[in-house]
């Protein structure tokens, strides 16, 4: 394999997550550019397997947030068409993608996660609204977290406190996906663990703990410079961090993810790491917490980068 | 286990965090503003933005006018001119006014870089912090990005069919003044407004003129649209009724192309003196290349033609719209604006426009929500809808896909119906429109 490598960074695509892929992406792109790779930036669409032939690239960086790139779907037809790519096995993907999936998984390996219904919208329409959001009460008690079954960058999500407020967050909900997972609020601090493998085996990055100024990891908080404080390595004691990071290490082995993947926890006030979500195709903007994980470890982003795409340019197909 | 100053030792994304003006508060990511970032996609019809359809400029019209400029006058093209702007097009501006019954000196007209910079000096001008600023209920969104920039306080006036109500005029600046609030200016959008796409009838321009003047509220007509009628000419400008209290703003965008960036303020003398002044300080001076070019344009193109085929463009893609929300959304009120881009669209009471725009996403459409347009928070009832843009097929299938959206929405709303309180929570965004950029 040449030094130089052409490597094609698929990034946008048609989710509501496509501006923060195309942020996404052009980090990765310029990064890679300046270790000095050929890169081409494409916005997949119709022509996109033909093109990917015109350039034939060594190797793909899928920076599609949302289903557009996170549901495996398009992983699945990179590999079909012969192309190697950075990021999990299409399996894998769609593992994480889904959160109830990824949950049960991971409680399986041993992981701590909050207490949750995953619901469907027919079942609101079958079962009637009222008895389910009754039940849902009754199992996991007035504070809740209600999210899309798919979906990030907080897309969609209410946290709830009031039951009153439910339904609405219900609706909020499944206005994203048809399937919502319903999760019983865990206090405690929010952090994330990027993992990565640049050939020594998974490592968990120094943990960065989020602080948003007012309170909550909304989208504005995510993606506006200054409305979150990030502490890295998170503030906490060595059993907290320890827990924090075999959790991540535990959910990145059994959803089968590789390359790099963020682990989203909460580590509560007896220092217990519990599970919220896996992210196959972490962010990698000007804002996210991965690229400061990777800083804090003392490691160059591009660098970094440059070694995942070495790494998937030679692995086998 | 946390330090007592709980910043201690934070990275701060953004260094200059805590420097920024008070003026700069709110302007914050948007979740809304990025689902926008799919309108740009082929495979999704927006309906959302204002670009006019530039491709019914005959190309040969602009490249010989550049052509010609370049060889004419191509170092004036090339270098800084006067703050005020190009005189011979500042001469030719009055003849486009005068198709709206204004009579006016070139003395008076101050070009700037598009109209939505003539709106932004005259605010800097007159607002301070805390002054009240009246609108129609809604109004652009531009403008309102541009108040709250110089911590204004946008109040919100009743507009019917017949555009603003006089009475609601009266009652607001009545009301305000017994408050002891500061009224610096009427902003207006007398036609095709934006996003409405009512006119103010002939009737009420002389009431709205007589109560501002008697009340010393100064007035800024804001008139991008005007010539973009379908029938009927629109009633002569209000600043042909008072050119002493009407500062009138104007634009090539929407006649010829926002490629240009030109438009223009028409003020009264002393007005117009300070507005030169603020804009050479913005800006040093209008782009003396774009205003050659337009001048040029003026003088050899037919230019009336012209505004004529954009009319008839813009009529069938207005007809398109109309006729595919009879057919897919018979239950939904809207106007039916006889000119302009837009048609401002009323959702059952409940439906969110803002919350229902990620379904939209997912259908492949997009829209305008109707909280874009008020200061106050409201518009969720409300969407805009532009047809200026996209071609009367896709329009079509917007309106369809439109449909697709708000069916599955009320189908949601009826399985929750009657189990607590279904109004989404409150939350003004800073911005919730489109970048100008996407259609």
């Amino acid at each position: 394999m040449t030094a130089t490598m052409t490597i094609a960074v698929l990034s946008g695509g048609i989710s509501h997550e496509r501006e923060i892929s195309l942020r996404t992406g052009r980090r990765v792109a310029d990064a890679l550019s300046d270790r000095g790779h050929s890169v081409v930036m494409l916005d997949p669409d119709a022509d996109l397997f033909a093109r990917l032939d015109s350039i034939s690239p060594d190797v793909v960086w899928p920076a599609l947030h949302g289903s557009s790139g996170e549901d495996g779907a398009l992983l699945g037809l990179l590999t079909a068409h012969g192309l190697l790519y950075v990021g999990p096995a299409p399996s894998s993907a769609r593992l994480a993608w889904s959160k109830p999936v990824a949950k049960t998984l991971v409680e399986r390996a041993g992981v701590a996660t909050a207490t949750s219904l995953t619901v469907t919208r027919e079942a609101f329409r079958e079962l009637g609204a009222a008895n389910v959001l009754r039940l849902i009460v009754d199992q996991l008690g007035d504070h809740v977290v209600v999210k899309p079954a798919q979906g990030g960058s907080a897309q969609g999500v209410t946290i709830v406190s009031d039951p009153e407020r439910l339904p609405r967050a219900m609706v909020d909900a499944f206005t994203y996906h048809d399937v919502a997972i319903v999760e019983m609020f865990i206090g405690g601090t929010e952090v994330s663990a990027t993992v990565v493998d640049i050939g020594e085996g998974p490592r968990v990055l120094p943990l960065v703990e989020i602080v948003p100024l007012d309170g909550t990891y909304s989208f504005e908080a995510r993606y506006t410079a200054g409305e979150t404080n990030f502490f890295v390595p998170a503030r906490m004691t060595d059993v907290a961090s320890a827990s924090a990071v075999n959790a991540a290490l535990a959910a990145h082995a059994v959803l089968g993810l590789g390359d790099l993947s963020r682990i989203d926890l909460i580590v509560d006030e007896h220092g217990v790491a519990h599970f919220l979500e896996a992210n196959t195709l972490p962010g990698l903007t000007e804002t996210s917490s991965a690229p400061l994980a990777i800083e804090a470890a003392g490691l160059a982003l591009a660098e970094v980068y440059e070694s995942l795409a070495r790494r998937a340019a030679v692995r086998p197909s | 286990m946390h330090s007592a100053n709980p910043n201690v030792g934070a990275i701060q994304l953004d260094p200059w965090f805590g420097h920024y003006a008070e003026r700069a508060s709110g302007l914050s990511a948007s979740e809304v503003r990025a689902l926008f970032a799919v309108a740009s996609r082929p495979e999704v019809v927006s309906l959302a933005g204002g670009m006019p359809y530039v491709r019914a400029l005959p190309e040969g019209l602009v490249s010989d006018a550049l052509a010609r400029v370049m060889r004419e006058s191509g170092p004036a093209a090339l270098q800084y001119g006067s703050g005020q702007g190009v005189p011979a097009l500042r001469e030719q501006i009055l003849d486009v006014m005068a198709l709206e019954g204004i009579s006016a000196s070139a003395d008076d007209v101050v070009v700037t870089t598009g109209s939505q910079q003539a709106l932004d000096l005259v605010t800097k001008l007159f607002i301070d912090p805390g002054d009240v600023i009246l609108a129609e209920a809604p109004s652009y969104v531009g403008a309102i990005g541009v108040f709250r920039s110089y911590q204004a306080h946008v109040v919100h006036l009743e507009t019917d069919a017949d555009g603003l109500v006089p009475d609601a005029l009266a009652d607001g600046i009545q009301k305000l003044r017994a408050e002891g609030r500061t009224i610096k200016f009427l902003y207006t959008i007398p036609n095709f407004h934006n996003p409405a796409g009512v006119t103010l009838s002939a009737e009420r321009r002389p009431e709205i003129v007589r109560i501002c003047a008697e009340a010393g509220v100064l007035i800024m007509e804001d008139n991008p649209y005007g010539l973009l009628h379908f029938d009927e000419p629109v009633p002569s400008a209000l600043r042909s009724l008072s050119p002493d209290g009407v500062i009138y703003l104007g634009s090539f965008s929407k006649t010829l192309a926002p490629g240009f960036r030109v438009g223009w303020a028409l003020a009264p003398h002393a007005i117009r003196e300070k507005l030169v002044l603020v804009a050479e300080a913005a800006i040093l001076c209008p782009s003396s290349f774009s205003q050659l070019v337009i001048s040029d344009y003026l003088s050899q193109a037919d230019w009336k033609a012209q505004i004529n085929e954009f009319r008839g463009v813009y009529r069938e893609r207005r007809d398109a719209m109309l006729e595919s929300l009879a057919e897919h959304l018979p239950e939904l009120t809207w106007n039916v604006p006889n000119g302009g881009f837009y048609i401002w669209v009323g959702l059952p009471d409940d439906l969110d426009s803002k919350a229902m725009l990620p379904r939209a996403v997912t259908e492949l459409v997009a829209y305008t929500p109707g909280t874009a347009f008020f200061a106050d928070g409201g518009g969720r009832q409300n969407i805009r809808l532009s047809f200026c843009y996209p071609t009367p097929e896709s329009i079509r299938l917007g309106v369809r896909r439109l449909a697709t959206v708000i069916s599955g929405e009320r189908e949601l709303l009826e399985t929750f119906a009657g189990t607590g309180r279904l109004t989404p929570t409150q939350v003004t965004d800073s911005v919730t429109a489109p970048p100008p950029d996407l259609s």
